[in-house]
């Protein structure tokens, strides 16, 4: 749907709040017998190259600001990543419920997980600038006691 | 006759893409139509003829499963060919979907071939 060229690197954990970033992350719920968040990071530049290849409008200029346009094709290419990782966990974790994306754009911001979970990070390098997938997951015993809806994930410090 | 399609999606990017898709598919196209989510699609439902939808399922409002069920329930729409454009590809989705009386599934990330190859099996 891309067709760009992505090379994954080594995945290492991280702890639950990690250090001020910048960039356009996109972030998704996920709920059931394991609970938490899936992320999309990467930066500007890469987000605009995101929409004109995902528009299939390679030879035109990526846009210099981050837009609405921009915004959601980052949120639609974290939808498909964090969502077929899902399907891939249901295998193990049982049926989980994804929430749409929300999108981040800033400098200087932290995210946080709401639990003491570390985040599994696996950086790529896609077009020749970093793309990074995390997930944070926990165990919920009783599911049934989640509130209904997603959960939000616990950020953002601007 | 021409096909007049309605795209249903929160994403207004998938929504070019798909527009771009049908216009270049080997089928009598009409008009395209779109909405962001499902209650977007009863209206638009509500004033133009639409013979085909292409819905997502994680949508705000109304997700696709909810649409699919309202459009089979109504006696006006329930004939509708509706096929789900989306992400979810758990079992428990897909049977949901094919339940309800969806008339096709394509998962993204999907190719113009996917999209076209399940239109020539649903028309």
């Amino acid at each position: 749907m891309l067709n760009l060229t992505v090379t994954p690197g080594e995945a290492y954990r991280e702890p639950p709040s990690s250090g001020p970033t910048d960039g356009v992350i996109a972030l998704l719920g996920l709920v059931g017998q394991w609970a938490g968040t899936g992320i999309v990071q990467c930066d500007p530049s890469l987000a605009g190259r995101i929409y004109t290849h995902l528009l299939a409008m390679e030879d035109t200029p990526p846009p210099e600001a981050v837009s609405d346009d921009v915004l959601d094709a980052v949120a639609e290419l974290a939808n498909i990543i964090i969502g077929n990782v899902k399907n891939l966990l249901e295998e193990q974790t049982g049926p989980m419920g994804m929430s749409i994306p929300t999108v981040v754009f800033g400098h200087n911001f932290n995210t946080r997980s709401g639990g003491t979970e570390s985040w599994t990070v696996v950086p790529f390098t896609c077009d020749g600038a970093k793309l990074v997938v995390k997930m944070c997951l926990r165990h919920v015993p009783q599911p049934g006691e989640l509130r209904r809806g997603f959960a939000v994930p616990r950020c953002v410090t601007i | 006759m021409l096909l007049d399609v309605l795209i249903v999606d929160d994403s207004a990017a998938i929504r070019k893409i798909l527009q771009r898709v049908l216009r270049q598919a080997d089928v009598p196209l009409g008009e395209v139509y779109e909405a962001a989510d499902g209650v977007d699609a009863l209206k638009v439902l509500g004033t133009q003829k639409v013979s085909l939808v292409l819905a997502d399922i994680n949508m705000p409002n109304m997700d696709g499963l909810q649409l699919l069920r309202k459009l089979k329930e109504s006696e006006q729409w329930k004939n509708l060919p509706v096929i789900m454009v989306t992400t979810e590809g758990g079992q428990a989705k897909v049977m949901a979907a094919a339940e309800l009386g969806a008339a096709g599934y394509i998962r993204k990330p999907f190719t113009a071939d996917q999209i076209r190859h399940t239109l020539a099996s649903v028309l």
